[in-house]
């Protein structure tokens, strides 16, 4: 058995060579097919903080990360247009600075996952999954029937937002930027999960009553946990909608949701690497197999029943067995 | 004229109810039995409305497309069943999730991969197209009435069928306690495969009617598999009257929020705004009822469990 420690080494120097050699031999199209994969693997970590750490089976993660992606959208659609967001009471106008835009997808997508999160946790099980899927919807059909933002077309964004110092319109610039903030993310759910709160909310998920019992709220873990999740979630949309430079309300719909949960569980649900793995490995499937055959859902969707029925612990699982489940 | 207009839309409410309540039962049940959270049930829908569209564009006989629906969406429940959910009884919900979440894709795709992209067309038969006048001398189309009349009578025929059967004692005897049936001497696997196949067949069915009223295509599944499984958490897991009741709320919600939301905003706000804003509104509305309904019952109006 390999350890996991090794396994994610071997995934962050695949992460920085690829893109490397991308430049050297000049194949840009690689390099945004890595940032696509960071982009996701941004969202993963989130949802991993919920799934994983939390066990909240979320199957509404598109709402924040559609939100993220509506507020760059919106704000850039302003910066472009030359119009105010709003006049009154305050006078808010767009922008194309990006860590502006992040921030704000952060905050919105917080705010969300709050609300949804003191709602949603009045539910445990197949009622919590249902909740968080209709949410999704909700704000799916909403943003269809969004006509001032584009409805059913979604935005176009013309040029990419900028950040202080960098040139993003170059894609390997655009790839470290979110590399940075994946590797930020990555500290920050390890952080999470050793600190006494993330400590708690693994005995909330394995034992709640044993929780309640020393004085600790379990709802109140999980609601910490899943607005943390949401809010990355959130940033990773604002990254993507940049990435594509459009935002549509597919951001929102539940397929969307289902294809962050399957980078987590691809790669391995807890684990510190796992929805980055997943990711890697869910873009080039989309890439190679989206290339072998028109239908390459299929041979996804025969992968995916076979890692549930068969390979206990996703990718990093198989590879490394059970060792690091509980450290 | 506003009258009949409310009756219409009423009558389109219960007749997409009643349609959901067919998708929710077998859903509910199928939770219910086995403990299961079937994504996949939309794709048997699909199936059902793909049989159908096939059998009766060969033939030109409906009646032979609704039996092949249903034939085909049992038989496909029951070897989806066979092969792959056998295995996901004992696993967590996050597995179910996934593994058939995996099953949609399979079937969306083999079915693109079969029929192509283009949406297949079922029509409506001679006997049952044109318009009936109801007492009062509203013109209402006969298919969407039969619609409701065939539902009625299957949920009629389902309820017989769990309270009055052999094998509806032994379904509900499975939802109190799958070990003790097992000791009695139940094939719990067989009822296992049973009650799945029963719940496709229903999907299926459902699917084929609808098919006839809007055009069979890839993906027609999923929006109605969500909207099943709001009315199964509004009426309950487990609970086939919750679902009734709760596929009617949905229905009658989804359908008169339609019209009424956008013309109640007209009361406060400009036309063009009261529209944009109203239709939005409506569109949200089942998933604000759904929300309503878990945060005053979070096991639902009907359910024992939650």
């Amino acid at each position: 058995m390999i350890r996991e420690t090794h396994v994610n080494a071997l995934t962050l120097a695949l992460l920085v060579a690829i893109p490397l050699w991308a430049v050297i031999a000049d194949e840009p199209f690689t390099i945004t097919l890595m940032t696509r994969a960071a982009v996701f693997a941004i969202a993963a970590v989130g949802l991993n903080i919920a799934l994983g750490l939390g066990g909240l089976v979320s199957l509404g993660h598109a709402v924040f990360f559609g939100l993220g992606g509506y507020a760059m959208g919106i704000l850039a659609h302003h910066a472009q247009t030359y119009t105010a967001l709003s006049e009154w009471p305050v006078l808010i106008e767009g922008t194309k600075s990006m860590p502006v835009i992040w921030l704000t997808a952060i905050a919105v997508s917080s705010l969300a996952a709050l609300v949804i999160g003191i709602l949603s946790l009045r539910t445990a099980g197949v009622y919590f999954i249902m909740i968080t899927l209709a949410f999704g919807q909700m704000f799916f059909f909403f943003a269809i029937s969004w006509s001032e933002y584009g409805g059913e077309d979604g935005l176009s964004i013309y040029v990419r937002n900028g950040f202080p110092g960098l040139n993003t319109l170059d894609p390997i610039q655009f790839y470290g930027l979110c590399l940075a903030l994946l590797c930020l993310v990555l500290v920050f759910a390890w952080r999470l999960a050793k600190s006494p709160f993330g400590l708690a909310l693994n005995a909330a998920r394995q034992a709640p009553v044993r929780v309640e019992t020393v004085g600790l709220d379990p709802t109140r873990l999980r609601l910490v946990a899943f607005v943390l999740s949401g809010a990355i979630a959130g940033l990773a949309g604002a990254l993507f909608a940049d990435l594509n430079r459009f935002v549509s309300p597919v951001m929102f719909s539940w397929q969307t949701s289902g294809e962050i949960m399957v980078f987590v569980i691809l790669g391995g649900v807890g684990r510190l690497f796992g929805p980055v793995v997943g990711a890697l490995v869910f873009v080039a499937l989309e890439h190679w197999l989206g290339g072998l055959s028109d239908f390459w859902h299929i041979y996804l969707g025969l992968l995916l029943l076979l890692i549930v029925l068969f390979g206990r612990g996703g990718l990093i699982g198989m590879v490394c067995g059970r060792e690091a489940v509980h450290d | 004229m506003s009258l009949i207009l409310l009756i219409e839309q009423v009558l389109n409410g219960l007749q997409f109810g009643i349609m959901l309540f067919l998708m929710a039962a077998g859903l509910t049940l199928i939770f219910g039995v086995m403990g299961l959270i079937n994504l996949a049930h939309g794709s048997l829908y699909m199936i059902g409305a793909f049989c159908a569209a096939a059998v009766a564009g060969a033939t030109g006989s409906f009646l032979l497309g609704l039996i092949a629906a249903l034939a085909g969406a049992a038989i496909a429940g029951a070897l989806v069943e066979i092969v792959v959910i056998r295995r996901l009884y004992r696993k967590d919900h996050l597995d179910q999730v996934l593994a058939t979440f995996a099953l949609i894709l399979i079937f969306s795709e083999g079915t693109r991969w079969i029929f192509g992209s283009f949406p297949l067309f079922l029509n409506v038969p001679d006997y049952l197209s044109g318009p009936v006048t109801l007492p009062g001398g509203i013109q209402y189309p006969l298919y969407r009435l039969a619609l409701i009349v065939v539902g009625l009578v299957v949920g009629l025929g389902l309820y017989l069928l769990i309270s009055k059967t052999r094998l509806g004692v032994q379904i509900r005897a499975g939802e109190n306690d799958r070990e003790m049936i097992a000791a009695l001497g139940i094939d719990i696997a067989r009822l296992y495969t049973i009650v799945f196949a029963l719940g496709a067949a229903l999907a299926g069915f459902a699917g084929a009617l609808v098919g006839a009223i809007q055009s069979v295509q890839v993906g027609m599944g999923e929006p109605v598999l969500i909207l099943a499984f709001v009315v199964i958490v509004i009426g309950g897991i487990g609970s086939i009257k919750g679902a009734l009741i709760g596929a009617l709320l949905v229905g009658l919600t989804d359908t008169l929020g339609g019209i009424y939301l956008p013309e109640a905003m007209k009361l406060f706000l400009d036309p063009a705004t009261a529209t944009a804003i109203g239709s939005s509104l409506a569109s949200m509305a089942i998933y604000v009822l759904m929300a309503a309904v878990l945060i005053l019952r979070p096991a639902g109006l009907f359910g024992a469990r939650a």
